[in-house]
């Protein structure tokens, strides 16, 4: 069982080596997290706060974007792939469950998402700690930040592999992922804000608002890492409500997202008929 | 004599469209059986339900003793899909290692497995750089893998050239001594009538003749076909010493039932003067594959 799994896994690295994925996603994340950190240093100062602290708020809201679009890139491919090429056939007749390829795609993709991840914040890390001696006190905000990313990309890689399995054609199955991105990344913040401001401090707002953050992978994601470095008041926008959410509320969205992502890829894995 | 795979009355419909109609057949272990059909006769069908892919609406199967499609029943078949395809980007050597690791076997066996199929040059090279022959050599090679109980080969031979052929049925009989029971379709008739022990001719879904090739040849007894060459002039002659005999260009053609040969023959010896040559051709693997396929046709 272990051993499929891991087969799975090491093909997926050679094939993402050789396709440049890794390579690519550790590019994107490093010179992204560079340009924030170089970015975030003019206003250091009057915040008060140490340089990683609010390199660790910056990275939070580039986070958001990047690391669901990095994911659902490496896993749109993931099952639709498979289809198109022909190999699935072959494939699913060798004595493997289809949730054992789930997963070594996962621990495949994941690690190489990890990597660029771990990459990327440790080259802000560094640029800011050697600018800043203080800024030393700002590495347990960018570790919670780093695992809480791992979270968020695997949640998008079973989104991307639920989407891979019910497009069951890559070009179908890419549409889908971008859509899925900008409007859940994107339009869902901008909507929700509009929603409030039209609602002007009413039962929405109060009850509404909140549960639609923590529905939101992302969104909790963000609430969770600003909220937890108290670094509120170093972003904008949906960060301010981060204040009124428990703690705990965002943790276990965060946490519960990439179980119900993959259960549901699972799923859909499972209806395709090869 | 105990059955690899065992189907009875095996039933399969697409969308109100009848691809299967009660298929009964039997493979044994060592027993090498080919598969013949038309394009949509339902050969791939067949296949795809043996190996569980794809459910059967009606009937019975047991690959091995197991369901088709279970964990059991899988560990024990190998399957070579038609046009096997694989990731372009993996190489040959980490392509086949991946299969081994999947059926928990140690993968340092691929090198050796890719050199059984001629492959041993290009097993560091990307699958994206093979020829059809080539990626159907790396599909003949995981078929290899373990000790399987039963092969599942659609059109195994396709794209490969005549000395590759020649390997690919050596590489059968050795597996089929050793025990293996071996199930797979052709369109290459003349190939399949030398190194296959029984035929199975599918049609429109329907399994319309099992048997050796002399039991299919029996059963259809189609004419045996006599050619005679006249010596100079005699060939008048032949034509009134042999009722039904029909002239075209400088000989003979005689078409004869089976029971007859040997009377017809003897009438022919007869004549031996004014005969130059005779060549007798029994019903080829194509006349018999026609026969039965037309049949169902009707």
């Amino acid at each position: 069982m272990i051993a499929a799994v891991f087969a799975t896994t090491i093909s997926e690295l050679h094939i993402a080596r050789r396709n440049r994925w890794v390579a690519i996603a550790v590019a994107l994340m490093v010179v992204f997290s560079l340009v924030l950190a170089a970015a975030g240093s003019a206003a250091t100062g009057a915040l008060g706060a140490d340089r990683l602290s609010v390199t660790v708020a910056s990275l939070t809201s580039l986070s958001v974007y990047l690391v669901p679009l990095v994911a659902l890139l490496m896993s749109f491919d993931a099952i639709a792939g498979e289809v198109e090429r022909g190999t699935l056939p072959l494939l699913l007749t060798y004595p493997v469950s289809r949730w054992e390829v789930l997963l070594g795609k996962l621990m495949a993709h994941l690690s190489i998402l990890a990597l660029a991840i771990v990459a990327g914040y440790g080259a802000a890390a560094v640029a800011a700690i050697a600018a800043d001696p203080r800024a030393a006190a700002g590495l347990p905000a960018l570790w919670r930040l780093t695992w809480t990313s791992v979270l968020l990309g695997a949640t998008f890689l079973g989104v991307g592999y639920s989407l891979s399995s019910l497009a069951r054609r890559p070009s179908g199955a890419a549409g889908l992922a971008i859509g899925l991105w900008l409007g859940l990344v994107v339009l869902y913040d901008l909507a929700l804000l509009a929603a409030v401001v039209a609602d002007d401090g009413g039962t929405f707002t109060s009850r509404v608002f909140p549960l639609a953050l923590l529905a939101n992978p992302a969104d909790a994601f963000r609430l969770f890492n600003l909220a937890a470095s108290e670094a509120t008041a170093a972003a904008a926008g949906v960060g301010g409500a981060a204040a009124s959410i428990p703690l705990w509320q965002s943790l276990s969205s965060l946490l519960i997202w990439p179980v119900v992502a993959l259960a549901f890829a699972t799923t859909a894995f499972r209806k395709v008929v090869p | 004599m105990t059955s690899t795979l065992t189907i009875s009355a095996l039933t399969k419909a697409y969308d109100g469209l009848q691809a299967l109609s009660d298929v009964s057949l039997q493979v044994a272990a060592g027993e090498r059986v080919a598969l013949l059909g038309h394009n949509g006769a339902g050969k791939s069908t067949l296949m795809k339900i043996i190996l569980g892919l794809i459910a059967a609406d009606a009937g019975r199967i047991s690959v091995c003793g197991a369901a088709p499609g279970s964990h059991a029943a899988r560990a024990a078949v190998a399957y070579l899909p038609e046009n096997a395809a694989f990731h372009p980007s993996l190489t040959g050597l980490e392509q086949i290692s991946h299969y081994l690791r999947l059926r928990g076997e140690n993968s340092a066996k691929a090198m050796e497995l890719l050199g059984r199929v001629g492959l041993a040059d290009a097993a560091r090279r990307r699958i994206g750089t093979y020829s059809k022959g080539m990626r159907q050599r790396v599909g003949l090679a995981q078929t290899l893998i373990g000790n399987p109980r039963l092969l599942v080969l659609d059109e195994p031979t396709s794209g490969l050239d005549p000395i590759s052929r020649r390997d690919f049925y050596a590489l059968l009989d050795g597996l089929a001594a050793e025990g293996a029971a071996i199930l797979l379709s052709s369109h290459a008739l003349t190939e399949v009538e030398a190194r296959t022990d029984r035929l199975l001719i599918l049609s429109g879904g329907r399994l319309v003749a099992q048997g050796s090739l002399p039991e299919l040849r029996r059963e259809a007894a189609l004419p045996v076909v006599m050619h005679l060459t006249a010596r100079n002039g005699y060939a008048p002659e032949l034509m009134d010493a042999l009722p039904g005999a029909i002239q075209f260009g400088q000989g003979l053609r005689l078409n004869c039932l089976q029971q007859d040969k040997l009377a017809t023959l003897a009438r022919i010896a007869a004549l031996e003067g004014k005969i130059a040559d005779l060549d007798v051709l029994p019903p080829s693997l194509e006349d018999i594959y026609s026969h039965f396929s037309r049949r169902a046709d009707q």
